[in-house]
């Protein structure tokens, strides 16, 4: 590593990349992995050039033998960690969830899922945590492509603690893991590393009069606007769809049965994600309620900080409370 | 079969790793007789270097085919697969009548090889220009573990054209993967011609010399040429590309002569043309 503090800096206001890093609180890959690696000899940890974005230069400093980055080189990445797979390693690999899961889509398919690979996608900055940088690097797409794919395991942290939990649930996997990671600005949802179990949900919310089913950021919106909606007079149940793939049908169909509506909240484009997989599952069991997907338009987002697109597009709390009400309004 | 290590480089009269050759490319033309398609002239460009690999080169236990301490041998170009199948089973990793199935409902055995259902596969492929960079990642894991096997990776000249192929190069010698050796199968054709036409890629070993690999250059049906050159590749302190310069449809005159052979089916009269020319060879 070349990255030296900055020293020389003389405004408080300034930050770059390495200074920023401690803000980013929700970015845990690393401290899991470098746990993980002082109890096992079978961890590696690839990136593509952005070590000092997702945190895992710690990991690095930490373990520089079991490290490889590849350069701007994702495809090559991605098929590297299948050859080291091969071998019976179980690796991590890690860049921006638009080219792990659109420019890597072949690699994914064929090197890791037919192949049933142990390799872990460390997909982060997913959805339009990116903000202005525009649709280059905004993944809106991920879980529909990953998710159609066979042997392939799709799950979503809603925060810092449920990337670590995921991270640990998945570990023994056998077949390759898509890990659907924010930016690592969110905000906490769970105050301890989850337990999750594999293939379900975690319900964080009970209530009886409609469901929400979020996933990454979605869930914290959720939340909010379960608790928005308590002033009302309604009791929401909200459940975290941290497993996308295997999906959670025994907690979809007993929440249409309990609760007769709902929702589903993520950070994708309205086709193939969350609430498509949710839809085909009561589309499937003849369940007719009343149910609706908040999601982002079928569409590129606008240029924003996050946090304004997230306002924009009603992915808070107050934008899930509303599209709720109508929901149970129709 | 016993559970014997086959050696790395071991005793092999250089004629009968010539007639392995030729009995591998009848195998071809026998198998495709069941699929009614297939890649011939993509075999027989390789079939020196595969009898060459399978039966001195490569250290196998077929016994036990995911033995750690193997030889890895991946095949880049997986259309070409229908030769390395008759190999894998005549060396023991699975029943020989497994090869009568071969393309027939739930084989085994596919056009491009299946690691999960083809003993001695090492990796999958299909996806021309990822099997450089998978076999990038089993040296390093190698160099990780410090394991000394061997891993050799074939690739056509046609998949030079990949982007991915030059990722892996760079990666290759960023990381120093001296146990790692390519060979080109640089038989000169891809499927709409000559290679010059379709794509440009000459001069190939300059282009490896460039990303820091050492380079070796060799007429690929010279057996004797091809043992020295895998003999070399063993000894190099960098990741090590042969560049074999080799002929699509080689041994059969007809189909040497045209890129169309590429993927076809040889009717009786041709087919009894094909065999009675290697046939000759063989018993020469």
């Amino acid at each position: 590593m070349t990255v030296t503090a900055p020293d020389s800096v003389l405004d408080p206001t300034s930050w770059n990349i390495l200074t920023s890093m401690p803000k980013l609180s929700a970015l845990t890959m690393s401290a899991e992995l470098e746990a993980l690696a002082a109890t096992r000899d079978d961890i590696v940890v690839l990136t593509a050039d952005l070590a000092s974005s997702n945190g895992l230069d710690a990991f690095q400093r930490a373990y520089p033998d079991r490290f490889v980055n590849t350069g701007i080189a994702e495809q090559n990445m991605m098929s590297i960690a299948a050859g080291m797979a091969s071998t019976g390693l179980i690796a991590f690999v890690s860049t921006f969830a638009s080219f792990a899961s659109l420019l890597c889509a072949e690699q994914l398919r064929t090197d890791l899922a037919y192949t049933k690979m142990k390799v872990r996608v460390l997909a982060h900055h997913a959805g339009i945590s990116m903000g202005f940088y525009g649709t280059s690097h905004h993944a809106v797409e991920d879980i529909a492509v990953t998710r159609a794919m066979g042997n392939m395991t799709v799950v979503s942290a809603c925060d810092g603690n449920a990337i670590r939990g995921l991270i640990r649930s998945t570990l023994d996997i056998d077949g390759p893991a898509y890990i659907r990671i924010g930016r690592g600005a969110e905000k906490p949802v769970y105050d301890t590393i989850p337990n999750f179990e594999h293939g379900r949900f975690v319900r964080l919310r009970e209530g009886r009069d409609a469901t929400l089913i979020a996933t990454g950021i979605g869930v914290k919106a959720a939340l909010d606007a379960a608790l928005a909606l308590e002033g009302d007079g309604l009791a929401v149940r909200v459940l975290d769809a941290a497993y996308i793939k295997p999906l959670d049908t025994d907690a979809i169909l007993a929440a249409a049965r309990e609760t007769g509506a709902i929702l589903t909240v993520e950070e994708h484009n309205p086709y193939g994600g969350l609430g498509s997989a949710v839809g085909e599952v009561l589309a499937e069991a003849g369940v007719g309620i009343r149910f609706a997907k908040k999601s982002l338009p079928d569409d590129y987002a606008l240029v924003a900080p996050p946090t304004h697109l997230y306002r924009h597009y009603g992915l808070t709390g107050e934008g899930v409370a509303t599209a709720l009400k109508q929901l149970l309004a129709r | 079969m016993d559970n014997a290590i086959l050696p790395r480089n071991r005793d092999a009269d250089i004629r009968q790793l010539e007639r392995k050759a030729d009995w591998i490319r009848l195998e071809t033309i026998r198998l495709v007789e069941i699929a009614k398609s297939g890649h011939y002239s993509s075999v027989f460009s390789c079939a020196e270097m595969f009898a060459a690999l399978y039966y001195h080169t490569l250290r196998l236990k077929p016994t036990e085919p995911g033995w750690a301490d193997r030889d890895r041998f991946l095949l880049g170009k997986g259309h070409a697969a229908i030769g390395q199948y008759p190999i894998l089973a005549e060396l023991g990793y699975f029943p020989t009548d497994w090869l009568d199935t071969y393309t027939r409902l739930g084989s085994p055995l596919g056009d491009h090889p299946d690691m999960n259902k083809v003993p001695g596969c090492d990796f999958s492929s299909g996806s021309i220009g990822h099997n450089l960079s998978v076999g990038v990642g089993i040296a390093l894991a190698a160099k990780m573990r410090r394991q000394d096997y061997l891993t050799w990776v074939m690739i056509g000249d046609g998949e030079l054209a990949e982007g991915q192929v030059w990722e892996a190069a760079m990666a290759a010698a960023q990381y120093g993967l001296s146990n790692l050796i390519g060979i080109v199968d640089a038989n000169g054709m891809g499927l709409d011609g000559d290679m010059p036409d379709v794509m440009g890629i000459e001069p190939v070993a300059a282009k490896f010399e460039s990303f820091g690999w050492s380079t070796d250059e060799i007429d690929g049906h010279d057996m004797e040429a091809v043992i020295a050159a895998f003999d070399r590749a063993q000894a190099a302190t960098r990741p090590h590309m042969i560049v074999a310069r080799t002929k699509k449809g080689k041994g059969v005159g007809f189909m040497e002569t045209t890129p169309y052979w590429h993927l076809g089916f040889l009717g009786p009269a041709d087919k009894a043309m094909a065999v009675a020319e290697i046939q000759a060879r063989i018993d020469a």
